[in-house]
């Protein structure tokens, strides 16, 4: 804030305060009109009464201003005048904050010495940690942890990037992104129609080797065997979806199997690193990894 | 009324109509205030259908009971308090016309493009452009039309309600237009000239003055009128209509930033509009004395006359959400009570309690007038109607301040591990029946706004004009 503008408010401000003071305390006491005496005003046969202002009113309105001349010395309001406690709401919010860490700082550390096995294996820490998965992962993948479309279930035991409590807390730490590019006009839109048909079989090895998919089966190949692997069994090193199961991230129909190829898709899983604890994020990493254990 | 015969001929045309309107449009607005809360209470009334959906059928709550039921009654009881009290007709009946059917159109633009989701997305501003624009127009015109009226005046002075008639069109004008400028891109679509908090500052800036120079500056002159005058009693003091117009004028302006309380919004904003929503009580409450001890002396007449307990239990409401604003101003309270339906509670104590019922008991007082009758139809059936708004508008304000509080507190509540204790859902299951009992406040309400029309009607459309009973009277004599 420049200092016109801060001056402009203390001015404007204090100002204000000045003549709303002044109105009230001029007008205070009254005489001009005797008791029970109208002010000698009629209008459409309404009068008026002078009388005085009920003190219990004025003092009321008083004790406000006095409050409030009080708060804008010790919070800031006039200006760039931080006031005498010097508080801000930053700081007051980040207070809140290190108070409640350091409340919660010893039950975490607690979890840090085990590893994960030994987690899952503690009744109270999964309790825990199925609440900040609750705050923190619910709001993507779900209050059930199973996902919906785009953002994947974590309950299936299908890994994009490694179901290992180690490579489960790499994906929270630092976030993942998963990017496929379309294919639209590469394939043309003919070959992408006839390459989902083939991507649909390819649960089926018998189905996939069919003469119909030749073509397809070539173009898969040299295009998207890079990544997603010769048979379609993904690769958790590129985040590349496994094709040759009954997982769908965006869906399984011919239709989204066809946007997908044509279209391409891009995924972002955000890093957590900066506003979950390391200890909550290996928390997190043993809860998330037990899930799929818990899966038939 | 005895001086019936000795007043210019004054244009009561516009103010029959605008009192008519007031009635259609509370019934229009409440309606649709009583489905969305059902919606709350069923989600499944929304019916998958885009334009029945809650987040399209709230604004058009919102704006028509402010400003098609609040607008029609403010616009036609000061258009009748105007020429009453400086004892002169209108400036001009074609610009009367003008403005009430400028402004039915703006009511029906609302009605059509709300639901189809044309917004700015500017709470109680939600209009577009184009009728934006139209609401400027007749509002100017208003504007000369009242203030050319009390400038022909027949008396030196100027009456009290006048003043606060009039600090509300003068401010609601500067208001609309500064929180409305926008770049149109399409006759449907615009964007605010602002951005940012300086955006959201203006917006709460337009939004608490809406609520301080619409729903409290006009209807405060809307009582200093009506309340006098069904009373039969002189105002109780002058000297605190004058301190408490400029404090209430010149405060309400600052309060805008509690609505902004710890967000973006810089600090010494937030501070400057807490302190002076504290300062607000006061003035606000000068406005409940002046009416309230207008009745000293005639206190017996609340056991037979309902109209007068709807003017003055609307002023215990005034009282009691203009003490209950200042509270929530503050951060500490705010910030339990912000978000939560503790505020929808505040509101409805002040829209239902305040604005409505001094609304109807307008309506009660006016009818007669306007139409040459002796009283109502059924002054039993303006009993009933009380007291199903009253137990209407508790029901109504108790149910939002158990949901609030039960809403904040689980909101803030969290665990040992730092997580919070309760998810957004289960707040909502907790709400449930809070929602339940809301619902069936305001279908008390409606049912009572449903009396009131039928009881209007039945008074216009009798035949016993004032002068006809009087005429029968005495020639029975």
């Amino acid at each position: 804030m420049s200092d016109f503008w801060s001056g402009w408010i203390i001015v404007l401000t204090a100002v204000s305060y000045v003549l709303l003071a002044w109105l009230l305390l001029s007008n205070r006491k009254i005489n001009q009109h005797k008791d029970g005496a109208t002010t000698g005003h009629i209008y459409d046969g309404i009068e008026e009464y002078d009388n005085p202002m009920p003190s219990w009113w004025i003092k009321m309105f008083v004790l406000s201003m006095v409050f409030g001349a009080g708060y804008l010395l010790a919070y800031p309001g006039m200006g760039k005048f931080p006031g005498l406690l010097n508080w801000t709401s930053v700081s007051q919010w980040q207070g809140n904050v290190d108070a409640a860490k350091q409340k919660n700082e010893a039950l975490y550390a607690e979890f840090m010495q085990k590893d994960a096995e030994a987690l899952v294996a503690d009744p109270k820490a999964m309790r825990i940690a199925k609440r900040v998965f609750a705050n923190n992962c619910a709001i993507c993948h779900g209050n059930d942890a199973k996902g919906s479309y785009g953002f994947p279930n974590l309950t299936d035991n299908d890994w994009l990037y490694g179901g290992s409590p180690d490579q489960i807390a790499h994906s929270i730490r630092d976030g993942r992104s998963g990017m496929m590019p379309g294919w639209q006009s590469v394939l043309g839109a003919e070959g992408v129609k006839s390459m989902g048909a083939y991507v649909q079989s390819l649960r089926d090895a018998q189905a996939s080797a069919s003469a119909e998919h030749a073509e397809s089966r070539e173009k898969f190949t040299m295009l998207c065997a890079g990544c997603h692997g010769a048979s379609g069994e993904g690769n958790i090193a590129m985040g590349a979806p496994r094709l040759n199961d009954d997982i769908w991230l965006y869906g399984g129909d011919t239709g989204k199997i066809i946007h997908s190829i044509a279209n391409g898709r891009s995924g972002k899983m955000p890093a957590h690193a900066d506003n979950l604890s390391a200890a909550k994020i290996h928390l997190l990493s043993a809860y998330v990894y037990q899930l799929a254990e818990e899966e038939p | 009324m005895t001086s019936s015969q000795e007043h210019p001929t004054y244009n009561y045309k516009v103010v029959r109509q605008f009192t008519i309107m007031t009635v259609v449009w509370g019934i229009v607005g409440m309606t649709v205030g009583v489905l969305i809360a059902a919606q709350l209470v069923w989600p499944q009334l929304n019916f998958d259908t885009p334009w029945l959906s809650f987040g399209r059928l709230r604004p058009l709550h919102t704006n028509a009971v402010i400003f098609a039921f609040g607008g029609c009654a403010l616009m036609g009881s000061s258009l009748f308090v105007v020429q009453r009290t400086c004892q002169t007709a209108l400036l001009s009946d074609r610009l009367a016309a003008f403005v009430f059917w400028g402004w039915q159109l703006v009511i029906l633009l609302a009605a059509i493009t709300l639901p189809m989701g044309l917004t700015s997305a500017k709470e109680y501003a939600e209009l577009e452009w184009p009728i934006d624009v139209l609401i400027a127009v007749v509002w100017v015109a208003y504007a000369v039309l009242f203030f050319g009226t009390i400038m022909r005046r027949k008396m030196s002075h100027i009456y009290v309600a006048n003043w606060f008639y009039g600090a509300f069109i003068v401010t609601i004008a500067v208001l609309h237009i500064v929180n409305s400028a926008a770049i149109p891109v399409s006759m449907s679509k615009s964007y605010s000239a602002y951005s940012g908090a300086v955006d959201a500052m203006i917006q709460w800036w337009y939004g608490h003055n809406a609520v301080g120079f619409f729903l409290t500056a006009g209807f405060l002159g809307m009582m200093y009128y009506f309340v006098p005058k069904q009373a039969g009693r002189p105002v109780y003091s002058y000297r605190l209509s004058i301190v408490h117009f400029w404090a209430l004028v010149s405060v309400y302006i600052w309060a805008g930033p509690h609505h902004l309380h710890y967000t973006a919004l810089p600090d010494w904003a937030q501070s400057l509009g807490m302190v002076m929503s504290l300062i607000l009580l006061a003035p606000s409450w000068g406005g409940m004395i002046n009416g309230m001890m207008t009745l000293s002396g005639a206190w017996h007449k609340l056991r037979t006359d309902p109209i007068l307990r709807f003017l003055i239990v609307s002023l215990s409401f005034y009282g009691m959400s203009t003490f209950e604003g200042p509270m929530m101003s503050i951060k500490t309270v705010n910030s339990l009570s912000h978000y939560t339906d503790w505020t929808i509670g505040h509101v409805h104590s002040g829209a239902l309690g305040w604005v409505a019922m001094i609304s109807i008991g307008m309506v009660y007082h006016l009818i007669p007038v306007l139409f040459d009758r002796k009283q109502m139809y059924s002054v039993n059936m303006i009993n009933t109607h009380f007291w199903l708004s009253t137990i209407g508008t508790v029901l109504y304000i108790a149910s939002m301040w158990v949901n609030g509080i039960v809403q904040g507190l689980m909101w803030r509540a969290y665990n040992a591990d730092g997580s919070l204790t309760y998810s957004f859902a289960e707040s909502v299951i907790a709400s449930h029946p809070g929602y339940v009992v809301r619902l069936f406040g305001g279908f008390l309400f409606l049912v009572g706004m449903l009396l009131m029309a039928w009881n209007v009607w039945k008074t216009i459309s009798s035949k016993e004009t004032k002068e006809l009973v009087a005429n029968t009277a005495g020639a029975e004599a």
